[in-house]
């Protein structure tokens, strides 16, 4: 069994509207160091696998073919024993 | 002429699709369930709008690996007419039959209105009946129209004359380019996030969208070799 | 968890059941219809069942004071929601809704799911929803909170509704100081059904099977029911978990399947968990039918691990429904939901007992007589005592304002007041369009949605203006209908009836019930006169924040019949040259108006007076000329008078040229609110048939002026006194809300 963490993200070319309005709102906040903003997805999955070779094939398959679209997103992932 | 509405959990502008081509064509039209891997008996593919899986992930991500998608994209290799009309044309795009993506609108709510276009290509099957450059006013409602692509792909799509539709007005979404709606190199698939089939009647506020309907009937008609009446 | 629970002795000894709400005479009556001391699942059940939102109980007797039946109506209160006759074996179905306290809560969630439960009420009963509307009210929009309310509401709402592919096609919002910390979200849902599909919430058949369909139960929303019969306070916070979470995508299969599964027949009797879940639906449907209901916990579809029977009992998971079934066809409804990929299981069955009875892990987790939780909970007659404010605001005068010098800029602050004001910023945050019968959008008198196949089509308005009813109750509760009423007559259509929300304060408090009691009673003489019975809706008490009431809201849903889709018409103006008439009288009442809060930053005073029978004729007039094809607009005067009217009703390039001869001072002719009033163009070959018709029906009707182009210009007893461009009047009342929320 392993548990992966999945983070999908926007490309950094690409316009982060979200990230660009909350970075506002922190402003308005008093928290002015805030340089900048940008909003992800965090993803919990947990895979029936063995051995981590497989796990890792299969999550970047999921994450390349669902998780993320990579026209517009990049993703990572961390993987955990569990 | 034989239309496919296909139908996800959570279509719901399937029934205007429908009325649509029942009303502005006359033509034989059916639903199409998600799940279903043979539509060869259809000659045009209809994707429509709401929010298929609740539009949870990314808009059209889960309906794009829905069963139904394997046989669109086989329709599409054949040359079929295919058209996604808003959740429809994210579902296209998520399963690259379309360049690009579409994210959240810039300024991050739902906007429904009833907005100006122009017709950037008159010559495709979906448009032939608009004068090129024409003002139509088709309505728009989503939250996720915001068109995106890269330079190249953008540069590429206007080489091809693929940029079949740009907001006329106020770009409502933050569209890259005022892009409205886009259509792949080969012609017969389009997408795009303004709604003509809720602008079929003068009642619903415009008639505008009609003939997009009555383009792909023609278009069907001369590649088929039908005279009028079939 | 169970080991927590508290035995019978130490409930009783240790006075549990008070924080679960009942109070101490409650419990002995408990005590005494059992025989026995209650179990924690079962002091549960009763806390619930007894609140004011399941039960009525403080609402009870004066709610019977309403006008409930009629020739066309087929179903009035106590079902999911009422049915109204249209003709053709059609139906309308329509109820409206609060979800005041979550939404105060946490506003996104509490409103969507505000309007999920609304849904489910209309496809409970069989119908096809065709329209969401809603009715909004927040503090004034100077303050983060109240942006971030209203902000996070109207979200919730399209996020909800759009989703589900309803149009959410008109509404109200109103701003006020005194629902700043208690806002108002009430949501309509309207269906439409044939007469042979409607269904209804009974457990009817012994031996039937119970079957539980949707979603999975979790621990989400658990004493909703009681928290909606509490006020607001700084501990509501800390109440958080009482807020459910709402899955439109989830309620969109639902939908389907239901209404799939009631084509099949094989339903006999169905009804949303919405409310106290699962122990409303079942004892309601038991009770009902006068049977009783077993059900076996351990079958009910569980989100969470280790859920005691009161967390199953009590949760309010959404998008859950309780269907029972004729036996022997539950492989047919397992069919249907699996196909749209939803849980549907076997969780009990009818029994002829009268008893609703839990089985838990082997054990018996509860046994109480149905009819004690649903149709047998206390009814109170609760003190009422006229406020004192009441009878000092007889005699006070509300004219004593001094004349504007620049009424241009008066008529621009009158605009741009939120209230007022354009409400775009809200609606086009709502899909309005989708399923295309939408005949006429938001922003006119009433919405229109055709109906595919037929000629007809139905208009829908909700409406209540609260200082009028906190004003006088009475006058206050019958202008709610009247307007109600009159947009629907101003849309083309003949009134059916009404669905009512009524948000009031905390009714221990005899004032409070007053205002409760008088509202009711002029609601009732209205619905009477206009000949609108009432088929349905619901009580919000309670709505306080630290003791301050909202302003008594007595909320009206009203839904009208075209006969004929020609006799659709807008508030828009048409065409230049059209004629303006005046329709009803204009007297100098400014208690209760827009601008006697905008000049005096108050209201006071009497509200304008309600003549039910001018009423009546006035709409008989405008209802009769419409349908003789003689009118090109209608639009009712409202919030900000006739002024406000006239640049509502301009469209770009039809402005209006207005000279008016009136023995009232100019300002006050304007900006009077003066009820039973509309405002037509006619073309100018129809004024004189117009006229007379109005004569005939004895309604009073003034040529005031004509449609204009681009300037809306006011001369009043040969004083010009506004000259404006229509683009800057427009810009101020479209662009109002937009900046205030920038």
């Amino acid at each position: 069994m392993f548990k992966a963490v999945v983070y999908v993200t926007l490309k950094e070319s690409v316009l982060d509207p979200q990230g660009t309005a909350v970075k506002g709102s922190l402003h308005s906040l008093g928290f002015d160091e805030v340089s900048d903003v940008r909003i992800g997805k965090y993803m919990e999955v947990e895979l029936d696998v063995a051995d981590r070779a497989a796990a890792e094939e299969r999550l970047k398959e999921m994450s390349e073919k669902l998780l993320a679209n990579t026209v517009i997103e990049d993703y990572r992932f961390e993987l955990v024993e569990a | 002429m034989k239309c496919a509405v296909l139908v996800f959990p959570g279509s719901n502008c399937d029934v205007d699709m429908y009325k649509a081509v029942e009303d502005c064509l006359g033509q034989p039209v059916e639903y199409v369930w998600y799940t279903r891997t043979d539509i060869d008996e259809f000659d045009c593919i209809l994707l429509p709008g709401g929010f298929s899986y609740g539009d949870y992930l990314r808009p059209g991500a889960m309906a794009s690996m829905a069963p139904v998608l394997a046989a669109v994209q086989k329709a599409a290799e054949a040359g079929k007419l295919i058209m996604g009309i808003c959740n429809g044309f994210q579902v296209l795009t998520e399963a690259r039959l379309l360049p690009g993506a579409l994210r959240r609108n810039e300024k991050l709510k739902f906007r429904c209105e009833t907005v100006e276009l122009r017709v950037e290509n008159n010559n495709t099957a979906f448009t032939s009946q608009y004068e090129a450059g024409e003002i139509i006013r088709i309505p728009i409602a989503h939250g996720d129209g915001n068109y995106y692509c890269d330079e190249e792909t953008l540069s590429e799509m206007k080489k091809n004359n693929q940029i079949v539709f740009r907001y006329a007005g106020e770009n409502p979404n933050g569209s890259i380019d005022d892009i409205a709606g886009v259509m792949n190199k080969d012609g017969n698939v389009l997408g795009m996030m303004p709604h003509p089939e809720r602008a079929v009647h003068k009642w619903l506020g415009s008639d505008d969208g009609k003939r997009v309907f009555t383009s792909i009937l023609q278009s069907w008609r001369e590649k088929n070799g039908v005279t009028h009446g079939a | 968890m169970s080991h927590m629970e508290p035995n019978p002795q130490q409930i009783a000894d240790e006075k549990v059941y008070r924080e679960m709400g009942l109070t101490d005479e409650e419990y002995a009556k408990v005590v005494e219809i059992l025989g026995r001391k209650p179990n924690y699942t079962e002091t549960g059940l009763f806390s619930v069942m007894w609140s004011e939102h399941c039960s009525y109980k403080n609402s009870k007797p004066v709610l019977r004071r309403f006008p409930t039946s009629g020739p066309r109506v087929l179903q009035g209160p106590g079902e999911g929601a009422g049915i109204i006759d249209i003709d053709d074996n059609q139906a309308v179905v329509f109820k409206v809704e609060s979800h005041n306290h979550p939404s105060a809560i946490e506003p996104y969630q509490g409103a969507a799911t505000g309007v999920g439960g609304i849904i489910r009420d209309v496809f409970s009963m069989g119908a096809r929803p065709i329209a969401l509307l809603n009715s909004l009210r927040f503090g004034e929009l100077d303050k983060p909170r109240t942006k971030y309310l209203f902000e996070n509401v109207v979200a919730g709402i399209a996020g909800y509704g759009n989703c589900m592919g309803i149009p959410t096609v008109g509404g109200e919002v109103v701003f006020d100081n005194c629902y700043e910390g208690n806002p108002l979200v009430n949501a309509m849902c309207v269906g439409l059904i044939d007469h042979d599909q409607i269904q209804k919430g009974v457990a009817k058949g012994i031996g039937n099977p119970v079957m539980y369909v949707g979603a999975a139960t979790g621990r989400d929303g658990i004493h909703g029911a009681t928290f909606a019969s509490e006020e607001l306070n700084e501990e509501s916070e800390a109440k958080r978990p009482a807020v459910q979470v709402g899955d439109p995508f989830m309620e969109k299969l639902l939908l389907e399947a239901c209404l799939e599964l009631i084509d099949t027949g094989a339903v006999a009797g169905i009804q949303d968990m919405g409310a106290a879940g699962l122990t409303s639906s079942s004892a309601e449907m038991a009770s009902k039918a006068g049977n009783g209901i077993e059900l076996n916990l351990d079958l009910v579809p569980q989100r969470e691990k280790g859920m005691t029977p009161y967390e199953m009992m009590l949760s309010e998971s959404q998008e859950r429904m309780l269907v029972v079934v004729e036996k022997g066809r539950e492989d047919e409804v397992k069919k249907i939901f699996d196909k749209w990929g939803l849980h549907s299981v076997v969780i009990g069955r009818v029994t002829d007992d009268g008893t609703l009875r839990l089985l838990h892990k082997g054990e018996v987790a509860a046994e109480v007589p149905v009819d004690s939780l649903a149709e047998d909970a206390p009814v109170y007659y609760k003190p009422s005592k006229e406020p004192a404010y009441y009878s000092e605001y007889a005699g006070v005068d509300t004219l004593n304002i001094a004349e504007p010098s620049d009424y241009n800029e008066t008529l621009k602050q009158v605009l741009s007041a939120p209230t007022v004001a354009s409400k775009e910023w809200v609606y086009n945050q709502y899909d309005y369009m989708v399923r295309t019968n939408t005949a006429v959008i938001p922003g006119s008198d009433a919405a229109v949605i055709a109906i595919r196949g037929t000629r007809k089509a139905l208009a829908m308005s909700i409406d209540c203006n609260g200082r009028y009813v906190y004003l006088d109750p009475e006058a206050g509760g019958a202008i709610a209908v009247a307007e109600a009423a009159r947009n629907v007559i101003c849309s083309g259509a003949e009134p059916l009836g009404i669905t009512d929300c009524l948000n009031f304060g905390n009714p221990e408090k005899p004032e409070i019930f007053w205002q409760f009691e008088k509202a009711v009673d002029g609601m009732s003489e209205a619905c009477r006169v206009l000949e609108t019975p009432v088929i349905g809706g619901n009580v919000s008490l309670y709505n306080e924040t630290n003791g301050e009431a909202v302003y008594p809201t007595p909320v009206v849903g009203m839904v009208g019949l075209i006969h004929d889709v020609d006799h659709i018409t807008t508030q828009s103006f048409k065409n230049e040259g059209d004629v303006l008439l005046l329709l009803g009288e204009t007297r100098a009442e400014l208690g209760g108006t827009e601008y006697q809060k905008l000049m005096n930053g108050s209201v006071f005073g009497r509200p304008p007076v309600l003549d039910l029978e001018v009423e009546k004729k006035l709409q008989q007039t405008v209802l009769t000329a419409i349908q003789h094809g003689l009118i090109a607009s209608a639009h009712d005067l409202a919030e900000g008078g006739l002024a406000t009217a006239l640049v509502e009703s301009a469209e770009p390039g039809l402005g209006a040229v207005v000279d008016w001869n009136i023995g009232l001072r100019p300002d006050i002719a304007l900006f009077s609110e003066s009820q039973s009033r509309v405002l037509l163009s006619v073309k100018p070959e129809h004024m004189n048939e117009v006229c007379e018709l109005a004569a005939k029906n004895g309604t009073s009707c003034a040529k005031i002026g004509t449609v204009g182009t681009d300037a809306v210009s006011v001369k009043i007893n040969g004083r010009e006194l506004i000259n404006t461009p229509l683009a800057d009047l427009k810009a101020a009342w479209k662009g109002a809300i937009a900046c205030l929320m920038q």
